[in-house]
């Protein structure tokens, strides 16, 4: 299949729109012109363009890093759940739902209830490390030498996240009611008070798991033929699962540290691509990259602007629109499952 | 030219003997076919030579080296494998489940792009280009895999092995002589080495130039259609008495 000549131009504009709209949405009114010269002055460190300095301040507190947040971890997210589904050769593959997230979550809610004071860089490792062992478990659990079973799976992802979920519980009983007004929020996913330390982190895992996938695309796609099939073609099986492995608790793991458990971007934005563009990774991980922020973006924005003056976790917003949307596939597949 | 050596090799699966010491050469230029019951070893032997299988002992020389020294890229360049079923169940289309044969060669993207379509025509696939591969026949996956792997043999530094593990067995009739003449063709013109498993008695003793009767992990008997499809050999491998057949213009035995 062929990219749709408008695709590109359509998503890039897309997403410049979003960007716009996600920093001139909020409590404080603040004109689209007063934003764009106040990023302005922001990129350039310079005085450019006159803002109010409280605009300025919460343009460059506030609102650029929830925006950046929003759209990293989105790109994340969706590139995560792309590889995943390639790995496992399943399209219900998701860090979310089989439990991966959850394991990151239990890393980070350990590391900040155990070991108060503990900066964001510690969090993020912890949760790297516990994606990663949660990853491992479920794949051990799950795949088989002809794939993996849809039904171990999810199951295994059930468990993983009741284990998590329980271990999360227990944390609360000892967390004070600082790290306890910061659990409830890693399990509901939310990108309000986005800092800035969370964003370099995160633009920084993704370049990284961008490059390193795009260079795994053409393997990605002859591992879907099977694990006999891609080492005849002579690809190196064993390092290259090991090795996105890898890269997907990196993702997961400092995306959940920064924004908590954020569902259904990585089971829903790969699943429309491939709708459009077809399976082949070499175009479908850029394009989810970009749809994932933007979508995550706009789940922001509702989150902010539905309730307001009050706010939903993003995590909700993405659930209610995905969650219904797992639905519809599990129908799709129904016949295949059974 | 012997292109694969195989030495004293036995197979053990789950502490159970499924190969015994075997010794077998493979030539360029010849298609071999692996024969005997369900059971009888012929699939272990094919994965073997893929190196899907450890081996409990002997050794197996492709071109003169142990092949597990061979390293992955060049291995892959000159040995194939068409597997019996291929489950692919995301939508590619069949140009790109073709291309993945690309990923050992060195060839720009324009290159690869010619190969490809130089192969779905050998196939007679061209039609289906665009089509999305779940979708196809059985027959029809059967023959995309097929050009997947010999595009991947189109650098081959040596005569290139192809192993096919039951190829017909998906096949109508018509398309089972196809895939079986074009494997000779390879052999015979372009001196692949061409390795087949076959359940069909008469479609090996008709495209064979080698066969290879195994029974209970063992060799029994190898050679030409003639010297080895005799009655005694299939009363004692096959528990079966067979009838043969004689056909106007068939040098080679037919039995039913």
């Amino acid at each position: 299949m062929q990219n749709p000549p408008w695709l590109w131009p359509g998503i890039l504009g897309l997403l410049a729109i979003t960007c716009l709209l996600s920093i001139v949405t909020g409590p404080l009114q603040i004109t689209p012109l007063a934003s764009f010269n106040a990023v302005l002055n922001w990129a350039t460190h310079l005085d450019l363009a006159t803002v109010a300095p409280h605009e300025q301040l919460v343009i460059n507190n506030v609102r650029l890093p929830r925006t950046i947040l929003a759209m990293t971890v989105g790109a994340i997210l969706a590139q995560c759940g792309a590889v995943m589904q390639g790995l496992f050769r399943n399209p219900l593959a998701d860090p979310g739902i089989i439990g991966v997230s959850s394991g990151a979550a239990l890393g980070a809610a350990i590391c900040i209830v155990l070991l108060p004071g503990s900066g964001e860089y510690t969090v993020a490792f912890s949760a790297f490390i516990a994606g990663l062992i949660t990853t491992l478990i479920v794949y051990r659990l799950a795949s088989s030498p002809s794939g993996t079973s849809v039904v171990l799976l999810l199951l295994s992802g059930v468990a993983i996240a009741a284990l998590a979920g329980a271990g999360i519980g227990l944390l609360t009983y000892l967390a004070d009611d600082m790290a306890l007004r910061d659990l409830t929020l890693w399990q509901m996913g939310s990108i309000a008070g986005a800092q800035w330390q969370y964003v370099s982190l995160s633009l920084l895992a993704l370049l990284l798991i961008s490059w390193q996938f795009s260079r795994s695309s053409t393997a990605l796609n002859a591992l879907l033929l099977g694990e006999a099939e891609a080492r005849h073609l002579g690809i190196e099986v064993d390092k290259l699962k090991l090795r996105l492995i890898v890269l997907c608790a990196i993702g997961v793991g400092i995306s959940v540290a920064a924004t908590g458990i954020i569902g259904f971007i990585g089971l829903v934005i790969p699943h429309l691509v491939r709708m459009v563009i077809g399976p082949d990774h070499k175009r479908l991980l850029p394009i989810s990259a970009v749809l994932g922020a933007i979508t995550l973006a706009l789940a922001d924005i509702g989150a902010r602007s539905l309730v307001a003056p009050a706010e939903l976790p993003v995590g909700l917003v993405t659930a209610m629109l995905g969650a219904p949307f797992f639905i519809f596939m599990l129908l799709k597949q129904k016949n295949r499952l059974i | 030219m012997i292109m694969i050596d195989i030495k004293h090799v036995s197979v053990r699966i789950k502490h159970k003997p499924v190969l015994t010491n075997i010794n077998l050469h493979i030539k360029a230029g010849k298609v071999t076919a692996l024969l005997g019951p369900n059971g009888a070893g012929k699939s272990t032997l094919l994965k073997s030579l893929c190196q899907d299988n450890q081996l409990d002992a002997g050794q197996i020389m492709l071109a003169n080296s142990p092949i597990q020294d061979w390293d992955r890229l060049s291995l892959a360049k000159n040995l194939a494998v068409l597997p019996q079923h291929a489950s692919l169940t995301f939508p590619f289309e069949v140009h790109e489940v073709v291309a993945m044969g690309l990923y050992p060669l060195t060839l720009s993207s324009k290159q690869g792009m010619i190969l490809i379509d130089e192969q779905l025509e050998l196939l007679s696939l061209s039609a289906l280009k665009h089509r999305s591969y779940p979708t196809l026949s059985g027959g029809e996956k059967q023959r995309v895999q097929l050009a997947r792997v010999l595009t991947q043999l189109q650098q081959a530094t040596q005569p290139p092995v192809l192993l096919l593990d039951e190829p017909t067995s998906a096949l109508d009739l018509a398309q089972q002589h196809r895939v079986l003449s074009l494997a000779r063709s390879l052999a015979h013109q372009q001196d692949y080495a061409v390795v087949v498993v076959l359940h069909d008695l008469n479609q090996a003793s008709r495209y064979a130039d080698e066969l290879v009767i195994l029974e209970r992990g063992q060799i029994v008997s190898q050679g030409s259609a003639k010297s080895t499809l005799t009655p005694d050999t299939i009363k004692q491998v096959w528990q079966y008495e067979p009838q043969f057949i004689n056909a106007p213009g068939c040098d080679t035995p037919l039995l039913y």
